[in-house]
Order: structure tokens, then C-alpha cells, then sequence
């Protein structure tokens, strides 16, 4: 049995703090009364991601049933993790897994340094207007479409191909290097290169351009050489930069886009081109195993989230950057 | 002062220039081995061994054969259409989100930026968001190109940068003047971040133009089929058949080769044209977006 007093102080504390202290609901429709024009523009945006991002991701527990479209997604069979078992104890599992790790970190391993290394070329360039264009050149593939530039990969390493035909110079046998499943990933790899190289480097140009120009005339002055300026002042003002994008770069390791895969690769090549985002597109909306490629596609969207909030939080620590 | 530079130095010098011509090389040299091998003759470009370095017996006739292909017209159209449409949603949608975001005061800022944010980390896969997509009737429908990608989170959160970089001052005396949100949105942000807006215009413009994997899975109807998806039935799946009628096999075989370069040069032309222009524009953006959102 509460005795007065008690009684007393409860409603005292409750009386003093509901004015403050209002429910969150309560507060909400204020601000929507208060600021009622921006909350009818969030509607839109807010109705966007729903729909086309938030709704998919509960589309995905259809990794979890036997998924058939006359009995939509509430009805569909419950099964579990069958449909993940079955992916790992498949043979594509470890094929897959390799396939991409090897082909995203062949694209980070070369693809990586170069424009790092033209950021610092183009640094030393003394014409700015020679500079100037050959960076508006180095740009422009990165705006031509992926079909444009994947019909003239084929095109070029096609048998009587210009590519072939350089090569064949130094002994190459012509053949269709698409068909050809060695070469596959040296392909991705360097047509990559040669389409991003001078758009990854305009990051590293701008952290370039943000060093101080005092630190190169207090170097000169105590007699520094060239090469003593870069190795002691330009390389450690780009670290930080260098180091934020290779964090996020390991972050996506296994997050490789399916769109060029599926423009360059054939059945000759499934064997080292496969990987696991080509495969989700194939098993799911070419041969309709909707259940299990979904299964197969949330697998890699974890281990994706899992990695990127793991760099996230290392950028964090280091350098104080992260992208939230 | 000229302090004059070392021996070494100088070789860097003439090495580094000559380093960035073959950059200018290589990076130039496939598309104008693309516009030569288009105006070649057919025939004559299957026999030719090595580099090219101007066409062959140049003629318009691959040129001539790809703008008479229906296909090519009704994709090019297509792409225009679904581009008009995109742009004005992308435009409208990403200010409002971005101008909802920049918003000091309001209390789902918040909640809001979370909600979007995590949609860049995390997506439920390529089968559920066809299904979703398909299940609101959007198959086979230039709907289902355009209203998935209406926003692009990278593009929203350059927006809001630069609208945070507006001083609030001017916001707070608009409104002692009696301006609502859609004024001080369409009457101060969006005038003041021109330049920002430029680039997310330019962004949204370039994704439209080159994209093809939605409306490869969503759309059947060939008549509807975007540029893109036009270019790579016919550079990918190797199927010129649609251009070439009664040719015999060996013929058929050395025009499609140039009439796949010529509808290369017909489709890139556009981007070719104007990037030159705009080229400092697409720079700044990423600059923008460097800045943590």
C-alpha cells in the first residue's frame, strides 16, 4: 500500500515533466503542423526508398521459402535455410566465392596504384594547359556507356581483332580472347583500368592541390632534391586520402557489379568469369530459381554490409572519416 | 628566380611528357580506331592487317544502313523520352530530399538521413526488387526504367552539401518576408547551387543515357527498348541480322563489322559532343561528393 506522501510525489513528477516531456507522437504532429510544406516534400522521398529499396529487402525473406508467384510472398512455403545449404554445398559455391574475390582483387591490386601514380605524373606536369587536357582526355571513357565499350572490347580481342593482331606480333596465337577463359580477367582488369584510371584520380589530384606550398619552399631552402620533396612531403600529404579510398575499396572486396560480367562473359568462360551477383542474375531471372538466387543474393549483400561497416569503423578510427 | 634544373630532372621531365602523350594515345586511339573502321569499306577493312590510321576507301555506307534501321530510330527516341521524364523526377525529387535534409529544425532530419543512408549499404538483391517492380505492374513498361532509379543517393547528398553552404541568414530573412519552403526552394537554394545542380543534372543525365540492365530484365516490347539495350543486341549479341537483308554469308559477315562501328560512333556521339563542354562541371562533382555527406 503506497502511503500518501508517495502518492504526492508521483503525480508531482509526472505534472512537472509532461509539459517537457511530451510523447514522441505528440511532438510529431507538431512538427508536421509547424513545417507542414517540408513534410509533404520528405513524402516523396520517403515513398521512393520504400518502395524500391525497403520493400525488396523484406522481399528477400524468399530466400527463406519455396517461393512460387501464384502463392506471393506470405504464402510461399516456409523452408528455412534450405535454399542457403543448398547454395554452400553446391559446387558453384567455392567457384563463385574465388571468382569474384580473384577478379576484385586483381582490379584492386592493379587498379589501385595507377591513378595514384598518374595524379602524381600529372603533379609534375609544368604546361598547365597540356596538363589540363591531358586530364580532360583521361576522363572521357568514364562517360561512355558499358555497352558501348564492352561491343568494342569484343570487337578488338575478337580473332581478326587490332588487339589480336598487335599481340600476334610477339607470338600470340589468334584466337577470340573473350573465349578464352585464362584471359578473362585480364580483360575486366585492365579494360577497367583504362576506362576509370583518370577519373580516380582526380580525388588524389584535389588532396594534391590542397598541400601547402610553403612545406615544398621550406624544403627547397634546406636543400631537398625532387625526389626527396616527393617522397617526404607529396606521398605523406596523399597517405589519408590513399588510405580512406583503399578502406572502402576492401569494403566493397566482394560487392563486384554483375553488368560487365554479363556483357563479356559466354559458357566458355563461366568458369572464371562466374561471379556470385552474375550468377544471382542468371539462376533468378533466366532460369526462374527465384528462392534460391535470392538466397544466393542476400548471402553476398551480408557479407557486403558485414565488410563495409567493418572498413567504415577502421576509416573511423584512422582518419577520423567515415561516409556517415 | 629560375633555379635551373638537373640533368636527371630534365629527363624526368621529357620522359614524364612522353609518358602522358602515350596516355593521350591510348586512351584516344580506340574510338578514332572505331570512327576510321566505320567509314571503311567492308571488305577491304576484313583484309587490313595492323593499326588504322585513316578509313580505307571511305564511305557513309555502314552510316547509311544503321540510320536506316527502325530500330536504332525507335531506340534513340526511346532514350529521349525516358530521358525528358527521369530528368524532371530526378531534378524534382532529389531537392526536395535534399532541401528536407538541409533542413536544420525539423525533427525526422535525423531518422531521415538514416533511413536513406542505409539504403547504400545494404539492398535486399537483384530477385526481390524485380519482383517488387513487376508485382506493381511496371513490366514491360517505360515505368519500370524510370521510377526505380528516380533517386540516386550519391546525387542527393551532393544536393544537400551544397545547400548546407547557403547562409542561413538569407534563408531567415526570406522568411520574415513571407516566403514558404517551395519559394525559399525554388527561389534561393536552387539559384544559389547552380553550379551543384549542374552536376547533379549532368550525373543523372549520363546514368539515363547508359543505362540498359532495367530495362533488359523489365522490357519485352522491342519497340521500347532504350538505345542501349538497341546497341547491345547489336554489338554483343552479334545480331546485325536485322540490319542486313539478302547479303551472302561472307558479306554479311565484313558488313556487320562496320556497321557495329558506325552505330558505336552514332550512339557516343552525343556524350563526345557536349563532354567537352561540361567537363569541369563533372569534375566538381566528384570533389563535392568527397566531402563527407
Amino acid at each position: 500500500m503506497p502511503n500518501k506522501g508517495e502518492v504526492e510525489l508521483k503525480a508531482l513528477v509526472q505534472s512537472s515533466s509532461l509539459p517537457i516531456k511530451k510523447s514522441c507522437l505528440v511532438r510529431l504532429k507538431e512538427d508536421i503542423k509547424k513545417f507542414k510544406i517540408v513534410y509533404m516534400m520528405a513524402l516523396p522521398v520517403i515513398l521512393y526508398y520504400l518502395v524500391f529499396h525497403y520493400a525488396p529487402m523484406y522481399g528477400a525473406v524468399i530466400a527463406f521459402k519455396n517461393f512460387n508467384l501464384a502463392d506471393g510472398i506470405w504464402g510461399s512455403e516456409w523452408v528455412g535455410l534450405q535454399n542457403f545449404m543448398e547454395f554452400f554445398n553446391s559446387r558453384y559455391f567455392t567457384r563463385l566465392l574465388f571468382n569474384t574475390l580473384n577478379i576484385s582483387l586483381n582490379t584492386l591490386v592493379w587498379g589501385f596504384p595507377a591513378p595514384i601514380i598518374l595524379a602524381l605524373l600529372l603533379n609534375e606536369l609544368k604546361g598547365k594547359v597540356f596538363s589540363k587536357t591531358v586530364q580532360t582526355i583521361t576522363y572521357l571513357p568514364h562517360f561512355i556507356s558499358l555497352v558501348v565499350i564492352c561491343g568494342m572490347i569484343q570487337d578488338f580481342t575478337s580473332e581478326k581483332g587490332i588487339i589480336v593482331q598487335l599481340l600476334s606480333v610477339f607470338g600470340f596465337r589468334p584466337q577470340n580472347m573473350l573465349n578464352n577463359k585464362n584471359l578473362f580477367v585480364p580483360i575486366y582488369v585492365i579494360s577497367n583500368i583504362w576506362q576509370e584510371v583518370g577519373w580516380s584520380s582526380i580525388v588524389y589530384l584535389a588532396a594534391l592541390a590542397g598541400i601547402e606550398p610553403e612545406l615544398y619552399e621550406a624544403a627547397k631552402i634546406d636543400g631537398a632534391g625532387k625526389l626527396r620533396q616527393t617522397l617526404s612531403i607529396t606521398l605523406p600529404g596523399l597517405i589519408p586520402t590513399i588510405m580512406v579510398m583503399l578502406i572502402l575499396r576492401v569494403g566493397s572486396l566482394l560487392n563486384v557489379g554483375y553488368e560487365k560480367i554479363i556483357l563479356l562473359y559466354n559458357e566458355l568462360t563461366y568458369e572464371t568469369a562466374d561471379i556470385i551477383s552474375s550468377f544471382t542474375y542468371r539462376r533468378g531471372l533466366q532460369e526462374f530459381a527465384w528462392s534460391y538466387s535470392a538466397a544466393v543474393g542476400l548471402f553476398n549483400a551480408v557479407i557486403n554490409f558485414i565488410l563495409l561497416i567493418l572498413a567504415n569503423t577502421i576509416s573511423k578510427k584512422m582518419n577520423h572519416t567515415s561516409l556517415w | 628566380m629560375k633555379i635551373k634544373e638537373s640533368v636527371p630532372q630534365k629527363i624526368f621531365h621529357k620522359c614524364n611528357v612522353c609518358f602522358m602523350v602515350l596516355m593521350i594515345v591510348v586512351t584516344l586511339y580506340p574510338f578514332m580506331y572505331v570512327l576510321f573502321a566505320s567509314l571503311s569499306n567492308a571488305t577491304l577493312l576484313m583484309a587490313h592487317q595492323g593499326p588504322l590510321w585513316f578509313p580505307i576507301a571511305p564511305n557513309l555506307e555502314a552510316y547509311e544502313a544503321v540510320l536506316k534501321n527502325k530500330m536504332i530510330f525507335s531506340g534513340y527516341r526511346n532514350t529521349v523520352i525516358i530521358l525528358a521524364v527521369s530528368l524532371m523526377l530526378n531534378i524534382l525529387l532529389t531537392s526536395f530530399g535534399a532541401y528536407v535534409l538541409s533542413r536544420r529544425e525539423i525533427m525526422i532530419k535525423k531518422p531521415l538521413i538514416i533511413y536513406i543512408v542505409f539504403t547504400m549499404f545494404f539492398s535486399g538483391g537483384l530477385i526481390p526488387f524485380y519482383y517488387v517492380v513487376t508485382s506493381l505492374g511496371m513490366y514491360d513498361t517505360l515505368a519500370a526504367v524510370i521510377l526505380p532509379s528516380a533517386i540516386n543517393t550519391f546525387n542527393l547528398i551532393i544536393l544537400r552539401t551544397g545547400f548546407e553552404g547557403i547562409p542561413v541568414s538569407l534563408e531567415e530573412s526570406a522568411k520574415l518576408d513571407g516566403a514558404g519552403d517551395l519559394t525559399i526552394l525554388f527561389k534561393i537554394m536552387m539559384p544559389l547551387t547552380l553550379p551543384t545542380i549542374a552536376v547533379v543534372i549532368l550525373y543523372y543525365a549520363v546514368a539515363t543515357w547508359n543505362a540498359w540492365f532495367h530495362a533488359m530484365i523489365f522490357i519485352r516490347t522491342r519497340s521500347l527498348y532504350p538505345l542501349q539495350l538497341v546497341l547491345r543486341e547489336i554489338l554483343i549479341g552479334c545480331d546485325t541480322s536485322i540490319m542486313e537483308n539478302g547479303a551472302d554469308l561472307g558479306e554479311a559477315q565484313a558488313v556487320s563489322e562496320t556497321i557495329q562501328y558506325a552505330v558505336i560512333m552514332v550512339a557516343t556521339m552525343p556524350v563526345l559532343m557536349i563532354y567537352p563542354f561540361l567537363q569541369k562541371y563533372f569534375v566538381k562533382g566528384v570533389l563535392v561528393g568527397a566531402v563527407k555527406g
